[in-house]
């Protein structure tokens, strides 16, 4: 058990140093020529206009709360799914019933309109 | 006959073995050939990752009729080889104002949350990284890591295409995760594991995808949307945003983006195969008779997983090479609308079944998981179809309709 996390730890180390090795060859190796030009902010040809971190639409953020609200309510499942054919019938419906306290959520928000991409 | 049946273990042991006689205690030996074997795979993956590069062009060149790089070596087997020495000798530009330390974290991000799928990646029952007892929610987790690359190459870059593919990243990546982990309940109650091992052995008799083929499908589509390839690839969208996300990385960094989006691809045709198609195994018990037990070889076995995977992965070229990149509030609108409360009626649907038929002859229990999935297509079908006909109905008396969709 502790082993296996071990390895994950591992993998992890090597799953970091191996895209960094290219870079570091590449930093070695590759040429060194800037200008203003060159590392101007590529838009297709046109200067860049103002601040390029600005407001933004006020929607992605809603979805992004949805999304927070399924997603730790999903992992609740998980240990339900797992432990499904060991339990007694009515435990069965009781996830159906916290799924159908997800879907009402879901409705909600669905008939307030916040689905729609105004 | 011991290294054929289990090859992994007989290595593991025989330089458990070498490093201990060299006067190592037994846990630093056995580190060091943990990591020596996460070496070796993680090298197997990025040699493999060389060749889906050529995979990929000249698979595309094939549907758009071309032929794709024929030039260097034969049938341009070497062209990808050529790609990397060029990406590596190019200049590494970084744009003026970007905040420099997220600018060369996102591609080693995004290669790094591809490579760690392969930790729980079984390529035979024998040849496997490890076998957690909760690789599912590993798989989600390093998910997860590769949308946060996407996001900080985005907003770190200084630029406002950037910026708007990493904003369009976030509305699909994040939406569609949600169909995804409720799918991925399903082979976890039908297999009664969240082990990626557990989850193939369950499916030695009977693939998944016969007891849930819709849940294969909205697995399908919600894992294309989660690499961000076409239809869903409206966070790089070439014709309107050049290349989003990633559009002022050069060189070796660019090389990562695109290396870690065929490697991803491929790795989730590789889970496809694991979690509905029986992975390396899944041969319907043909391995139990004598004739065929050739088939329980570990390098067999890794032959047919890698097959499996290819096709998964092709399926996944295919859509990406055949379909227009659709609009961002239908792609949003397909997902909270349809994706997410079919996903749900298809859990519940399982769950219930799944718990009757416990005791169920095997053919009876397949049938009724089978048919109850072809009942829930065709009530999804009809509802479609009166919606479509009530918003046709709606367009031609020229009164809106309620659903702009």
């Amino acid at each position: 058990m502790q082993s296996e996390w071990i390895y994950i730890g591992i993998f992890l180390l090597v799953g970091i140093i191996v895209p960094v090795v290219p870079l570091l060859v590449a930093a070695a190796i590759a040429p060194r020529k800037s200008n203003p030009i060159k590392s101007s902010t590529y838009e297709c040809g046109i200067e860049t206009v103002g601040e390029t971190w600005v407001q933004f639409k006020a929607q992605y953020y809603i979805f992004a709360l949805v999304f927070l609200v399924f997603d730790v309510e999903t992992v609740f499942l998980f240990p339900w799914a797992l432990t499904l054919n060991q339990l007694p019938l009515f435990v069965v419906f009781e996830g159906i019933l916290f799924i159908g306290i997800l879907v009402s959520g879901l409705v909600y928000i669905w008939r307030r309109g916040l689905l729609e991409w105004a | 006959m011991m290294f054929w049946n289990d090859p992994i273990h007989f290595i593991e042991t025989w330089f458990v073995d070498l490093f201990t006689t060299w006067g190592l205690s037994l846990q630093l030996a056995t580190i060091l050939v943990y990591a020596i074997g996460i070496i070796v795979l993680v090298v197997f993956a990025m040699v493999l990752d060389i060749f889906l590069v050529w995979v990929e062009r000249k698979v595309v060149a094939r549907f758009q009729d071309r032929l794709g790089p024929n030039r260097i070596g034969p049938f341009g087997l070497i062209q990808p080889f050529a790609d990397i020495i060029k990406m590596v000798i190019k200049e590494d530009i970084t744009p003026v104002g970007a905040d420099k330390v997220l600018f060369n974290i996102a591609p080693v991000l995004a290669a790094m949350s591809v490579i760690i799928l392969w930790a729980i990646l079984p390529l035979a029952s024998t040849i496997y990284g490890v076998d957690l007892n909760v690789a599912v929610l590993y798989l989600i987790a390093a998910g997860s890591l590769g949308t946060l690359a996407i996001i900080i190459a985005g907003w770190s870059s200084n630029n406002k295409y950037a910026l708007l593919g990493a904003f369009r990243m976030v509305a699909n990546m994040v939406s569609y995760e949600i169909p995804m982990v409720i799918i991925l309940l399903i082979p976890t109650i039908l297999a009664d594991t969240m082990s990626v091992r557990g989850i193939t052995d369950a499916q030695s008799g009977m693939w998944f995808f016969f007891l849930s083929p819709l849940a294969f499908l909205i697995f399908l589509v919600s894992a294309i949307a989660e690499l961000g390839r076409s239809p869903f690839d409206l966070n790089e969208a070439e014709s309107e945003i050049v290349a989003g996300f990633h559009i002022e990385y050069t060189g070796m960094k660019f090389g990562w983006f695109y290396a870690g989006e065929l490697l991803h691809a491929f790795t989730f045709g590789g889970f496809m195969a694991i979690l509905f198609f029986g992975g390396y195994g899944g041969f319907f018990g043909l391995e139990e008779l004598p004739a065929f037990q050739w088939l329980t070889i570990p390098f067999i076995q890794a032959a047919v997983f890698i097959t499996k995977a290819m096709l998964g992965y092709w399926v996944i070229m295919w859509v990406k090479y055949s379909m227009p990149r659709i609009r961002i509030d239908h792609m949003l609108a397909f997902n909270w609308k349809f994706l997410v409360p079919l996903s749900l009626v298809v859990l519940v649907n399982t769950a219930f079944v799944n718990r009757i038929l416990a005791g169920a002859s095997d053919w009876v229990y397949v049938l009724i998981m089978f048919g109850s999935n072809l009942v829930i297509a065709v009530v999804v079908v009809e509802i479609l179809r009166a919606v479509g006909r009530r918003d046709r109905k709606a367009v031609a008396t020229g009164i809106p309709a309620g659903n702009p969709e």
